[in-house]
C-alpha cells in the first residue's frame, strides 16, 4: 500500500530468518534466509508449493516456532522481547489462524465458549459486556446467534472457518496471520470467506497475511504477494504487477500451471510444464535452488545463489536473469 | 458419437447409517463414450463419488445402500452382477484413480510388483511381460528412473509421484473407462498441471473414456468435453464444456462460475459469493434444492421439482433444470 505514512513501522519486518530442523535423516532447511517486510494495512499472500516452508515461516514470524537465525520485528518492536516482556499484550495484537480450524478448537466447547475464552483469559469485560462482544463478533463474520450453542464439529467447513476468524478477532488484533484458511473449503464457500477477509481488512484496518494455495484468489484479494521456493523468497511485490509480469521463472511456471476456468482461453494457451517435484529441503541444490527445474537455467545458476533484486514490476526477484533484464529496463 | 461404454440411467441412491438416511443421488443419468471426457462437477457431498462409483459396487464402508436405476457397461447390465463378477469388471473394464493414492496402493508392497500383478491378472500377461509392462507404465506416467522406482515402497514417493503411480496402477489392466475421482485435489498447482496433462495424453493415445470427478473448474476447463453439474444429488445442468462453462443457464452453475476468479480474463467478475450452504441431504425439502440460496427463486420453486429441459440442440444437448430462468430469459426449449 503506497499511502502508508513513512513514520509508521511495518507490521512485520523479518531479517535473515532461518528455521532448520535436526532430523534423523539430516538437517531440514525449512526456512533458509528470508527477508520480508509487510507494511501496516497490507493484505499479504504467501504462495508456493507444498513443503516450501510457508507454514514454518508464518509460525516463526509470530514465535510459535523457534528461529535458528534472524530477527523479527512486529509493529517496530523486537518480537522476542515483546513476547518476553508482555506475553498477553503480544497475544492481543497478533493472532494466528491454523491450517486446520477443528484441530485448534476443543471438542466439547460450544461456539459461545470458544469465542468467550480469549476474553476470559485476558479478563476483558463483565458477563454482559462479553455477551455484547460475542454478538458483535458474530455480526462481523456474519454468523447467526443460533450457532453459539452448537459445537464446532457440527458446523459446516465455512461456518467453522468463520468461528475461527471470529475468535481471532475477539481481542481486536492489529495483525492476523492465517495458514491456508481457504484450502479446505468448497469453491462457493471459499468466495464467501475471501470476501469476509477483504471486508474485515477494510473495516477494521487490519494487516492480514494469508498462506494460500489458490493463486487466482490471491490475485483477487491480496495487495501484495511473496512467492517462496525451497525455504527462500523467489519473488515478491505488489500482486497485480507481479501476476501481469512475473520476473522469476518459477513464478512464471507457477502462474502458467493455473488453468483458466474458460476453455476458450485455456485450450490455445501455451503452458510451461515443470518437470518433476521440488528437491528436498534436506539438500537444496547449490547455486539457485530452482536450477534443477528451471527451463532457462544457465551455467552460472548452478554456482552462484541469486539474491533478491529490484525487477521491472518494482518488486524483487531472486534470479540472475530477471535481475539482468530489469537493469536493461530501468 | 460413439456408443457409450458406461451408461447410467435414473439412478437413485439412498444411504442408511444407524443415525441418518441420506438421499445421496436422486434420479441422475449419465453416459460416457470411448475417447471422451465427461466431467462431473459439484461441491463436496453433492454425490459425485457415490453416483459414479456406486453402480460399480464401490460404496462407503459401514453404510447400508439402496440403489435403483440401470447401469450398463458395454451394454451389459451391471447392477445384476454378483459381487465377484463386479469385482472382476472393476479390475479390467474400469480403472479408478482415487483422491488419496494410499487407498489404492498397498503400503506394505513395493510399487512395481503391485502394477505387475494387476497387469498379469487383468491384461493376461506372463510374469516376465508383466514386469516389463509395469516399468513402461511407470515411465509413461511420468515417473523418472522407473527401473529404480519399481522397487520402492509407496512411502518413499512424493505426493505427485504417488498419484502418478496410481494412474499407472489404474492403467495396468488396460481399462476401457478411467474414472478419476478428484485426481489433483491434494496436489500443488504445478503437479496438478502435470497430472492433467498426463491424463489427457493417455486418453488421446488409448482412446479410452474418462470420467473426471472434481470441484475444480480449472481442471474441467483443461480436460472435459462434456460437463454435468450436480447439486445435492440432482443434475442442475449438463452440456458441452463450452456450453456449461461459457454460457451457463442454471443459477447454481452461474453462481459457481462467478465465484471462481480468472486472472487471465478481463471480463471475469472476481469472487462473487453464493450465499448459504448446500442443503442437508438427510432433510430434503420438496421443490428445487437450490431454492434456499437462489437469487431468482419464485414461490413455485419451493413446491415443484424442476426437470431437465433441453435449451440447446446439437451433438450434445444442453440441458438445464430451472424453468424460472428459462422463462425469464425467453430461452427456447426443445422437449
Ligand atoms: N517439526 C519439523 N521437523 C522436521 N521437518 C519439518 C518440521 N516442520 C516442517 N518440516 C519440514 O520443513 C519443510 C517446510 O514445511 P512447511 O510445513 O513449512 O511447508 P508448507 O510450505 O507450509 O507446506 P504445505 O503447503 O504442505 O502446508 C518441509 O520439508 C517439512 O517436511
Ligand atoms: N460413509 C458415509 N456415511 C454416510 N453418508 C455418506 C457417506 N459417504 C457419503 N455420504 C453421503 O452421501 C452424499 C454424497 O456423497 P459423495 O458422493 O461422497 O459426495 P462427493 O463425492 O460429491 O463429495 C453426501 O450427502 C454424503 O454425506
Ligand atoms: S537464477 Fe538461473 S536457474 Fe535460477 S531461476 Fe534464474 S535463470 Fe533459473
Ligand atoms: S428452480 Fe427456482 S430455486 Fe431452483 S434454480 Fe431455478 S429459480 Fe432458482
Ligand atoms: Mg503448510
Ligand atoms: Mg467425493
Amino acid at each position: 500500500m503506497t499511502d502508508v505514512k513513512q513514520a509508521d513501522p511495518p507490521a512485520i519486518e523479518a531479517q535473515g530468518l532461518k528455521v532448520h530442523f535436526q532430523t534423523a535423516a539430516g538437517l531440514v532447511r525449512a526456512v533458509d534466509g528470508v527477508d520480508l517486510t509487510i507494511p501496516k494495512g497490507a493484505f499479504h499472500g504467501i504462495v508456493g508449493e507444498s513443503g516450501c516452508g510457508k507454514t514454518t515461516l508464518a509460525r516463526a514470524i509470530i514465535g510459535l516456532q523457534h528461529a535458528t537465525e534472524g530477527t523479527v520485528q512486529i509493529n517496530g518492536r523486537d518480537r522476542a522481547d515483546w513476547q518476553k516482556q508482555d506475553r498477553k499484550g503480544f497475544a492481543r495484537a497478533v493472532q494466528f489462524i491454523f491450517q486446520d480450524p477443528l484441530g485448534s478448537m476443543s471438542r466439547r466447547q460450544t461456539v459461545g465458549q470458544t469465542l468467550e475464552e480469549p476474553l476470559l483469559i485476558h479478563s476483558i469485560g463483565n458477563a454482559s459486556e462479553r455477551k455484547q462482544r460475542l454478538a458483535e463478533l458474530l455480526d462481523l463474520v456474519a454468523l447467526p446467534a443460533t450457532v453459539l450453542d452448537r459445537i464446532p464439529r457440527s458446523l459446516s467447513g465455512g461456518q467453522r472457518q468463520r468461528v475461527s476468524i471470529a475468535r481471532a478477532l475477539a481481542l481486536n488484533p492489529s495483525l492476523l496471520i492465517c495458514d491456508e484458511p481457504l484450502s479446505a473449503l468448497d469453491v462457493s464457500v471459499r468466495a464467501q470467506i475471501v470476501n469476509l477477509f477483504a471486508r474485515l481488512q477494510a473495516q477494521l484496518g487490519l494487516t492480514i497475511v494469508i498462506v494460500a494455495h489458490d493463486l487466482a484468489i490471491v490475485r483477487e484479494v491480496c495487495s501484495e504477494v511473496t512467492v517462496m521456493y525451497l525455504g527462500r523468497v523467489a519473488e515478491q511485490g505488489v500482486t497485480k504487477p507481479v501476476f501481469a509480469d512475473p520476473a522469476h521463472p518459477y513464478t512464471q511456471a507457477l502462474l502458467s500451471a493455473v488453468p483458466s476456468p474458460d476453455p476458450r482461453i485455456e485450450a490455445p494457451r501455451p503452458r510451461i510444464l515443470l518437470a518433476g517435484d521440488p528437491p528436498s529441503p534436506r539438500n537444496p541444490p547449490p547455486g539457485c535452488r530452482f536450477s534443477t527445474r528451471c527451463p532457462v537455467v544457465e551455467p552460472q545458476c548452478r554456482v552462484t545463489e541469486p539474491q533478491l533484486r529490484p525487477v521491472a514490476h518494482s518488486g524483487q526477484a531472486a534470479c540472475h536473469l530477471a535481475a539482468a533484464e530489469s537493469h536493461a529496463v530501468i | 458419437m460413439n456408443a457409450p461404454v458406461y451408461a447410467v440411467e435414473n439412478l437413485v441412491i439412498d444411504l442408511y447409517t444407524p443415525s441418518v438416511s441420506v438421499r445421496a443421488v436422486d434420479g441422475a443419468s449419465f453416459h460416457v463414450s470411448p475417447g471422451e471426457t465427461l466431467a462431473i462437477v459439484g461441491e463436496s457431498g453433492s454425490g459425485k463419488t457415490v453416483m459414479t462409483l456406486g453402480p460399480l459396487g464401490l460404496m462407503p464402508e459401514g453404510v447400508a445402500v439402496d440403489l435403483r436405476g440401470t447401469a450398463r457397461a458395454d451394454g451389459r447390465d451391471i447392477l445384476t452382477l454378483s459381487p465377484s463378477e463386479l469385482s472382476a469388471l472393476r479390475g479390467g473394464f474400469f480403472g479408478v484413480i482415487f483422491q488419496d493414492p494410499m487407498s489404492a496402493l498397498n503400503p506394505m508392497l513395493k510399487i512395481g510388483p503391485q502394477l505387475a500383478s494387476q497387469a498379469q491378472k487383468y491384461a493376461g500377461l506372463s510374469a516376465e511381460a508383466a514386469r516389463k509392462e509395469a516399468v513402461s507404465l511407470l515411465a509413461r506416467s511420468g515417473i523418472p528412473d522407473p527401473e529404480d522406482r519399481y522397487d520402492r515402497y509407496p512411502h518413499e514417493l512424493s505426493g505427485g509421484m504417488l498419484q502418478r503411480a496410481m494412474i499407472a496402477l489404474a492403467l495396468a489392466a488396460r481399462p476401457r473407462v478411467l474414472i478419476a475421482d478428484e485426481p489433483t485435489t491434494a496436489l500443488d498447482a504445478t503437479v496438478q498441471a502435470q497430472i492433467l496433462a498426463l491424463i489427457r495424453t493417455i486418453q488421446k493415445e488409448d482412446g479410452i473414456a474418462v470420467v473426471l470427478i472434481t470441484h475444480d473448474i480449472g481442471a474441467v476447463s483443461v480436460l472435459a468435453d462434456r460437463v454435468i453439474v450436480l447439486y445435492a444429488g440432482q443434475i442442475a445442468e449438463e452440456g458441452t464444456a463450452i456450453q456449461v462453462l461459457t454460457a451457463p443457464v442454471h443459477p447454481y452453475t452461474r453462481g459457481l462460475l462467478a465465484s471462481v476468479p480468472d486472472f487471465r480474463s478481463e471480463s471475469a467478475t472476481g469472487t462473487k459469493e453464493i450465499p448459504g450452504i448446500p442443503p442437508n441431504q438427510a432433510q430434503l425439502m420438496p421443490g428445487c434444492r437450490f431454492a434456499d440460496r437462489c437469487d431468482m427463486v419464485q414461490a413455485t420453486c419451493h413446491s415443484h421439482r424442476p426437470r431437465l429441459q433441453t435449451v440447446g440442440l446439437g451433438d450434445v444437448p444442453h440441458r438445464v433444470a430451472c424453468p424460472v430462468v428459462i422463462a425469464a430469459e425467453g430461452i427456447v426449449t426443445h422437449d
